[in-house]
C-alpha cells in the first residue's frame, strides 16, 4: 500500500506579520514547522504502514527551505520525500496549490492521501479536498480516527463534525484530511535524522510536471483569489484593573454595563 | 575552521531539545524530590535513539558521532542534570569499554542490548578506598580453571544507574602484584534474564546526595559473583588501560553536562530578570545585570567551544584525552558559577525548590568531581604539557 502525505512548512507563532505592500506573510526571522494537522497525518500514516505495510511518501510545496520539514517527516519513519519547487508555483492560492500538488501524486501514485485539515497560516480548509476533486477520489474530512481493514483496501473513518461524528468506510484509494488530535506525532529518531540526510529528496519543478499542468491555472496570476487587503488586529485599550473583592467586582462590572448601555 | 554545526546536528539538537522540554521538564522536579528515575522516561530515551547515539548501526546503535552525543547531553541537562549523568554513564562509561575493547561475539551479546533500547549499563570502578587515586582497586577476580570462570569479590562505590541497570563493567584485580597492570575489566550481569537480582551481586540504596538525586547512585558489593571468562574485555591485565580510555570519552559528556547545566540556568535567570520588577522597572534594565548576564553567555560559549573541540577530535580520530580533561575542567567550573550568578540574580526565589535554577546549583557541584575531579583533570592537561 502506498500512502501519501502532503505537509505544509509554516512559520511557528500565532503572531505572525504581514507585509502591508504584498499582503504575503513576512518569514524572515521566525522559525517553521510542519503543520501540526499535518503531522498528525504523518503518524497516521506510520500507524497505518505499521498495521498493514507498505510505504509512506511525504510531499511539501514550497521555497527550498522545506526541505528540513521533509527531512523530519523522512526522521519520523517516511520512507520518500517529494519537494514540489519552482519560481512558477510562487504565490499560488489553494486552488492552484491543489493543481500541483494533485498533478505530482498522479504521477508519484498513491492508494491513500492525507493532508492535514488546515494550516496554521492560511486556515482556509481548502486545499485537501480540492486535491480529492481533482483526482476524483472519495474525500473524508476532520478525520479524528482512523482504521484499516486488513486487506487495506477499505478504511473506516471518525469524523468530527461541529455536533456530532459520522463514522464513514471508504475504499481505497481515497483522500483524508486530519486533524491535530487524531495521532499524536512521535518524535524523530536519532539514529532517523542521520538517515534523513542520507536520502534524496526528488525536487520536482515545474519542467517535471508540467505535461499535467496548465501554466495559467498556477501561480500568482493562475490563482482566482485575489487578497485585497490584508491588516492585523487592531489592539486592544489597555482597560481598567480593579483590586477588590470577587463581591465589589460584580457591582462594578454591573455598575459598568449600564453605564455603556449594554444592560 | 567552522564553528558552524551541520544540518544533521542541527536537527538533532532540536529534537533532543523538544524530547527534553516535553518528556522530562515536566517531571524533572519530582524526580529529584523522590530521588527515583522515571523508568517510563529511560524507556523512552532508549526507544528515540538517546542511550546510543555515538555507536554503530552494526550493533544497532544509531550511527551518531561524538558531537551529537555532546549535543544530546547538553539539551537534556539544560532541563536536568540527573537524566544527562543517567545518559552519560551508560553511553560513554559502559558502552564506550564494550565497544572499544569487546570482541565481535562480546559486542554482539553485551553491546546490541544496550544501544538497541532493550538494557541499560553502569560501570563499576570507584570503590570506598579508591577514588582519585583508581589504582588502588581492592576488588578482586580470580581464575577458576576448572569452570572457565571468573569469580569476584569486593565493593564499588557511587556507581551511577546501578540502581536499575541490568549490567555493569566491573573493573577488578586479577594479579595484585602487578599494580595497575593487573587490573582486568568484566561484564557483570547485575539482573538475571528474568529481572531477578544476580546471585552475589547487592546493590544498596540510592545513596542520598546533595545534586542530581534523581540519577540512581548506590554502593554495589559483589560476593563470590561467577562471570564466564568470555566476559572479560581484553586481556587480562589491560582494565585500567579501559577504564581511562572510558573515563577520557565520558568528560566530554561531563562537559557538555556542565553547558547544559549553565546554559539551562542563564535561560531560567533571563527570562526572569525581564519580568522581575525593582525600584520601578525590570531588573534587565539595570547595567550591572545585563553585565552579569553577558559574563555568564561568555563564559558558557567558550566552555561549549572546548566541549564541541574535543568531540570534533575525538570523532576524527586525534589525542583527545587533553581537550577533554580540560573542556571539563572549565566547563564544570562555568557550570558551578554561572547557576550561583543565576540563583542570585532570582533571589530569594532562585534559592526555593519549585525554581529549577536552585536544582541546577546542587546539580553543578558535582561535575566539579566525578569522572574525573578538577584536580585530576590538571593532572591530565598537565601531563599532556611535557613540563617536566
Amino acid at each position: 500500500m502506498k500512502i501519501v502525505v502532503c505537509i505544509k512548512q509554516v512559520p511557528d507563532t500565532n503572531e505572525v506579520k504581514l507585509d502591508p505592500k504584498t499582503n504575503r506573510l513576512i518569514r524572515d526571522g521566525v522559525p517553521s514547522i510542519i503543520n501540526h494537522d499535518d503531522k498528525s497525518g504523518i503518524e497516521a500514516a506510520l500507524q497505518l504502514k505499521e498495521k498493514v505495510g507498505g510505504t509512506v511518501t511525504v510531499v511539501c510545496m514550497g521555497p527550498p527551505q522545506a526541505d528540513v520539514a521533509l527531512r523530519e517527516a523522512l526522521a519520523m519513519g517516511c520512507d520518500e520525500a517529494y519537494l514540489l519547487s519552482a519560481r512558477e508555483f510562487g504565490g499560488s492560492d489553494t486552488c492552484a496549490t491543489a493543481i500541483i500538488i494533485s498533478t505530482a501524486l498522479k504521477k508519484i501514485g498513491y492508494d491513500i492521501v492525507i493532508t492535514g485539515r488546515q494550516a496554521i497560516d492560511g486556515d482556509t480548509a481548502q486545499v485537501g479536498p480540492q486535491i480529492a476533486e481533482n483526482l476524483g477520489i472519495p474525500q473524508i474530512s476532520y478525520t479524528e480516527e482512523l482504521d484499516i481493514n486488513d486487506a487495506a483496501d477499505t478504511v473506516t473513518v471518525k469524523r468530527q463534525y461541529e455536533d456530532r461524528y459520522h463514522m464513514i468506510e471508504a475504499k481505497t484509494p481515497c483522500l483524508l484530511t486530519a486533524l491535530q488530535e487524531l495521532a499524536e506525532p512521535r518524535y524523530m529518531h536519532a539514529g532517523g535524522i542521520i538517515d534523513a540526510y542520507a536520502k534524496d529528496i526528488t525536487v520536482w519543478g515545474f519542467d517535471d510536471l508540467k505535461d499535467g499542468l496548465n501554466p495559467d491555472h498556477i501561480g500568482l496570476n493562475g490563482s482566482p483569489t485575489k487578497v485585497v487587503t490584508s491588516f492585523g488586529k487592531m489592539a486592544k485599550g489597555a482597560g481598567e484593573k480593579l483590586d477588590v473583592t470577587p463581591d465589589e467586582a460584580v457591582a462594578a462590572i454591573i455598575a459598568k454595563m449600564e453605564e455603556k448601555h449594554i444592560i | 575552521m567552522d564553528f558552524k554545526l551541520s544540518k544533521t546536528h542541527l536537527l538533532q539538537q532540536e529534537m533532543y531539545r523538544k524530547f527534553a522540554e516535553t518528556e522530562i521538564k515536566p517531571i524533572a522536579e519530582e524526580m529529584d524530590e523522590t530521588e527515583v528515575y522515571d523508568q517510563e522516561l529511560l524507556a523512552k530515551m532508549h526507544k528515540y535513539g538517546l542511550m546510543g547515539i555515538p555507536y554503530s548501526r552494526e550493533f544497532g546503535g544509531v550511527g551518531g558521532d561524538y558531537l551529537s552525543y555532546a549535543l544530546c547531553m547538553e539539551e537534556v541537562s539544560k532541563i536536568d542534570g540527573s537524566t544527562g549523568i543517567t545518559i552519560s554513564v551508560h553511553t560513554s562509561l559502559c558502552c564506550s569499554c564494550i565497544d572499544g575493547f569487546g570482541t565481535k561475539e562480546q559486542k554482539e551479546k553485551f553491546l546490541r542490548p544496550l544501544i538497541d533500547g532493550s538494557k541499560t549499563g553502569c560501570y563499576g570502578l570507584t570503590e570506598p578506598n579508591a577514588g582519585s587515586d583508581a589504582a588502588g582497586q581492592q576488588t578482586q577476580a580470580v581464575y577458576d580453571e576448572a569452570t572457565d570462570e571468573y569469580i569476584i569479590n569486593g565493593g564499588k562505590i557511587f556507581t551511577t544507574n546501578s540502581g536499575f541497570a541490568d549490567l555493569c563493567v566491573v573493573f577488578a584485580l586479577t594479579d595484585k602484584s602487578l599494580g595497575t597492570k593487573g587490573i582486568s575489566a568484566f561484564v557483570v550481569p547485575l539482573k538475571n534474564e528474568d529481572g531477578s537480582r544476580a546471585e552475589g551481586v547487592t546493590v544498596s540504596d540510592n545513596i542520598r546526595r546533595m545534586g542530581i538525586r534523581a540519577a540512581s547512585n548506590c554502593e554495589v558489593s559483589y560476593e563470590n559473583v561467577r562471570v564466564p571468562a568470555a566476559n572479560r574485555l581484553g586481556k587480562e591485565g589491560q582494565g585500567f588501560k579501559i577504564a581511562m580510555k572510558a573515563l577520557d570519552g565520558g568528560r566530554i559528556g561531563i562537559a557538555a553536562q556542565s553547558v547544559g547545566l549553565a546554559q539551562g540556568a542563564l535561560n531560567e535567570a533571563l527570562a526572569y530578570v525581564k519580568e522581575r520588577k525593582q525600584f520601578g522597572r525590570p531588573i534587565a534594565a539595570f547595567q550591572t545585570t545585563q553585565f552579569k548576564l553577558a559574563d555568564m553567555q561568555t563564559k558558557i560559549d567558550a566552555a561549549r567551544l572546548m566541549t564541541w573541540r574535543a568531540a570534533k577530535t575525538k570523532d576524527e580520530g586525534g589525542n583527545y584525552g587533553p581537550e577533554a580533561a580540560m573542556a571539563k575542567l572549565f566547563a564544570s567550573d562555568v557550570a558551578n558559577q554561572v547557576c550561583r550568578e543565576a540563583v542570585q540574580l532570582m533571589g530569594g526565589y532562585g534559592y526555593c525548590r519549585e525554581y529549577p535554577v536552585e536544582r541546577a546549583l546542587r546539580d553543578a557541584k558535582i561535575t566539579e568531581i566525578y569522572e574525573g575531579t578538577s584536580e585530576v583533570m590538571k593532572m591530565v592537561v598537565a601531563g599532556s604539557m611535557k613540563i617536566k
